[in-house]
């Protein structure tokens, strides 16, 4: 199998540390003073030179969130976080001025070439792939650079950071932002509505196909950083978008905070896919350093016959928490969530998702799978409730756990609630293990430990992968690969 | 061909000593059946041939083509040619059986310098070979292993035989579990696969077996060491008068 080949191969390239994103870049950046308080909001929405009316939105949200406490209940443990001990704002000195290819700084260039993420559109137009995908790179607290754009303004699609959609299309901004996942939702999401300093702003106008795959790529570097980004995404009537984000940082010892909000609003017949390969730094083989991922993610099926897919590849973070979920508010909306989740070494992983029926006929979709291995913990947590006025709500869920080694676990808390007597909720849930038995079994038959470990991964995510786009397909499986590199022996 | 060397062999867990001084030799072109009480030591040597972890050999040797294997990965084992057919077949689910005699198939070819098959490659052969061995097609689009029956696992283990095409070959109890009209189809399989470069080990406790597929020697295996050889009539032997005259002696 071509696939398990080219896993292995990746795999050898890679010795001591597997982590191969880990390098930083050496660049001078601007960065707000250390701690929060309301005079760090005020200074990040001056630094973006931000309407009144928002400023006013992040000092309320500030306000709601010193009263908040971080929850608790996620099966994840790590030491309190100090909030005024990190920086909330933090930009590449070099992308303060106006933004085109030619002005950003080479070393950025590099960084994402590094990154395997081509910035210059004649590069990617140059590549074999005959698709093209558009790239908006995030890097630590601002937007360097989006590709693509002209071609994009050409179909009536806005694709750019939130910054310039704030300065460009602030009644869009105003209308939709916050309005799935409010300021007060909970402790990060309020803690990212007051000091969130990019992201990425996509609207794609009625009746209109996005005519190419869109990406952002964002990438912590700074240490000591959290980084909070945004993500608005709004289908009109009958659109539609595929949308995909990737995640890195450099390998460090201390941890670091990444708490994103993205919300998403699809109207009537609009179908949005939102796709996301997580791979922030996990922490070293003893559990020191990684990336705390607390991120919010919701999309909002608002109009009748819409639906919105989430696909999930998660191999990165110390920590993550995280669920992204659907509101199936419009009549006969659609929700869908896949996902894999592997966590190694010592890494935590809380996930899973909300389906929240509420319109007539609606109908979600869940397949997880969890691999876990080394001494890690791997949970899904979900959510499928019907509301009274929801006649007809259907939903499939089934939960699929792989074990590998006996010293990590495995996990499944599903809540289910009917409130509407039609109803119909599935639930299947499967757990099962690569045991020494098993792979002796491989190993006898002339497979390496590592083509046996893959063989089976492989088959164990096949339907989830099959969920991303195209593109996106075969460095997805890599990347598997290479976070259970020395998972088993 | 096969030398076992005065071997002895321990539980890696435990220092409990199952193999106690085994010497055999099994010449290449030969078929030897091994056959001896439950629990005497039999299936424990087909693991230590195979590499298993779970085994320590304090002392011998096993050669094989005149070369210790012992230091030798599993799966490097078996890129030399050692095939063992599990007394109890292992599942391994989520892989479908075409993707993994696809991939152990071409893991071996590559290792041994042969250029691996092609998908069109794969299926014809593949499917030619299920076919002598009555195994339908279908069946290799489930899981390995997962929900197949005794005597399904048996035969699916020698269509892995006989794609990996090995030269060594070790079966242990594969005629358990198989039907009257199956076992005459799998020993018409293991049959097909005798030839002057192969060795087998054929691991049974029964005569029925060896009635299809005739051993050139018979070794009882009892209390971790060769109580006694012969030819195959020494297996009629034992079918009338059983292992009493073993019991008791130890190594
Ligand atoms: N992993 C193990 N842990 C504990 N005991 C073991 C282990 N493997 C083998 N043994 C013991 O070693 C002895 C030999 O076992 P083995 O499976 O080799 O016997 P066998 O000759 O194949 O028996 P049978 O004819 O029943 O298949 C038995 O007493 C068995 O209980
Ligand atoms: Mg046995």
């Amino acid at each position: 199998m071509a696939a398990v080949q080219e896993t292995i191969e990746q795999v050898k390239k890679i010795d001591v540390d597997q982590y191969k994103y880990g390098f930083e870049t050496a660049i001078e950046s601007v960065k707000a003073p250390k701690g929060l308080d309301e005079s760090t909001v005020r200074y990040i929405s001056a630094r973006k030179n931000e309407p009144e009316w928002m400023l006013e939105w992040r000092l309320a949200a500030f306000e709601r969130w010193k009263a908040m406490v971080e929850p608790t209940w996620a099966k994840v443990s790590y030491p309190k976080i100090d909030f005024q001990d990190l920086y909330y704002y933090s930009a590449p000195k070099s992308t303060e001025g106006p933004k085109s290819l030619d002005e950003i700084d080479p070393k950025l260039l590099e960084t994402y070439k590094k990154l395997g993420i081509p910035l210059k559109e004649q590069e990617i137009l140059a590549g074999v792939q005959s698709s093209r995908v558009a790239v908006d790179a995030v890097f630590d607290s601002v937007s360097v650079v989006t590709t693509f754009k002209a071609e994009l303004k050409k179909a009536g699609v806005i694709f750019c950071s939130i910054s310039e959609a704030l300065r460009e299309h602030p009644e869009l901004v105003k209308k939709y932002l916050g309005s799935v996942v409010p300021q007060s939702d909970n402790f990060y999401a309020a803690l990212n509505a007051a000091v969130f300093s990019d992201g990425s702003f996509v609207y794609i106008p009625p009746n209109t196909r996005c005519p190419m795959e869109l990406s952002t790529y964002f990438r912590i570097n700074e240490k000591n950083t959290g980084q909070f980004e945004r993500t608005l995404i709004i289908a009109d009537k009958g659109s539609y978008v595929s949308y995909l984000e990737g995640c890195t940082a450099p390998s460090r010892d201390e941890n670091q905070l990444h708490a994103a909000v993205v919300e998403l609003i699809a109207h009537d017949d609009a179908e949005i896919k939102y796709s996301t390969v997580q791979n922030w730094y996990p922490g070293d083989k003893d559990g020191k350093g990684g990336i705390y991922n607390f991120v919010t993610k919701r999309g909002d099926c608002r109009g009748r016959n819409s639906k919105i897919s989430w696909t999930q590849v998660e191999t990165g973070s110390a920590i993550t928490w995280k669920y992204p979920s659907c509101i199936l508010r419009g009549d006969n909306s659609r929700g869908e969530f896949y996902s894999i989740a592997v966590s190694n070494g010592h890494q935590q992983v809380d996930s899973g998702t909300k389906m929240i029926h509420l319109g007539k006929n609606t109908s979600s979709r869940i397949i997880s799978k969890g691999i876990a291995a080394g001494f890690s913990q791997n949970t899904y947590r979900g959510l499928v409730s019907a509301h009274r006025k929801a006649t007809g709500a259907r939903n499939f869920t089934a939960c699929d756990s792989l074990l590998i080694g006996d010293k990590c676990g495995a996990h499944t808390v599903p809540y289910i609630e009917a409130k509407n007597s039609s109803a119909h909720f599935e639930h299947e849930a499967t757990t099962s293990k690569i045991s020494d038995d098993m792979l002796f079994y491989c190993r006898q038959r002339g497979l390496s430990e590592e083509e046996a470990v893959a063989l089976v991964v492989n088959g164990f995510v096949r339907d989830v992968l099959q969920q991303l786009p195209m593109e996106f397909l075969a460095e997805t499986q890599k990347l598997i690969g290479i976070s259970l590199e020395g998972s088993v022996g | 061909m096969l030398e076992i060397k005065n071997l002895h062999v321990k539980l890696a867990e435990e220092d409990k000593e199952i193999i106690k001084g085994l010497s055999l030799t099994v010449p290449k072109g030969e078929v030897h059946a091994i056959m001896g009480p439950n629990g005497s030591g039999k299936s424990t040597l087909a693991y230590v041939l195979a590499g298993r972890e779970d085994y320590v050999v304090t002392s011998g040797d096993i050669l094989w083509n005149g070369e210790s294997i012992l230091e030798m990965e599993p799966d490097e084992r078996a890129a030399k040619g050692v095939f063992l057919a599990f007394q109890y077949p292992m599942e391994v689910p989520g892989v479908a059986g075409l993707t993994f005699l696809r991939t152990a198939t071409n893991s071996i070819r590559k290792k041994r310098g042969q250029a691996e098959l092609t998908t069109p490659e794969f299926m014809k052969v593949v499917k030619e070979r299920a076919s002598k061995l009555n195994i339908d097609v279908e069946m290799l689009k489930r899981p390995v292993n997962v929900g197949f029956s005794g005597g399904e696992k048996k035969r699916s283990e020698i269509l892995q035989m006989a794609m990996l095409e090995p030269t060594l070959c070790v079966l242990d109890e594969t005629d358990s579990g198989l039907d009257i009209d199956a076992l005459k189809i799998v020993s018409e399989g293991v049959n097909a696969l005798r030839s002057p470069d192969r060795a087998m080990l054929v691991i049974t406790h029964y005569q029925r077996l060896l009635d299809h597929i005739v051993p050139d020697r018979v070794h009882v295996l009892a209390h971790g060491i060769i109580q006694r050889s012969g030819g195959k009539e020494l297996a009629l032997e034992l079918e009338k008068s059983g292992y009493a005259e073993f019991q008791g002696k130890a190594a």
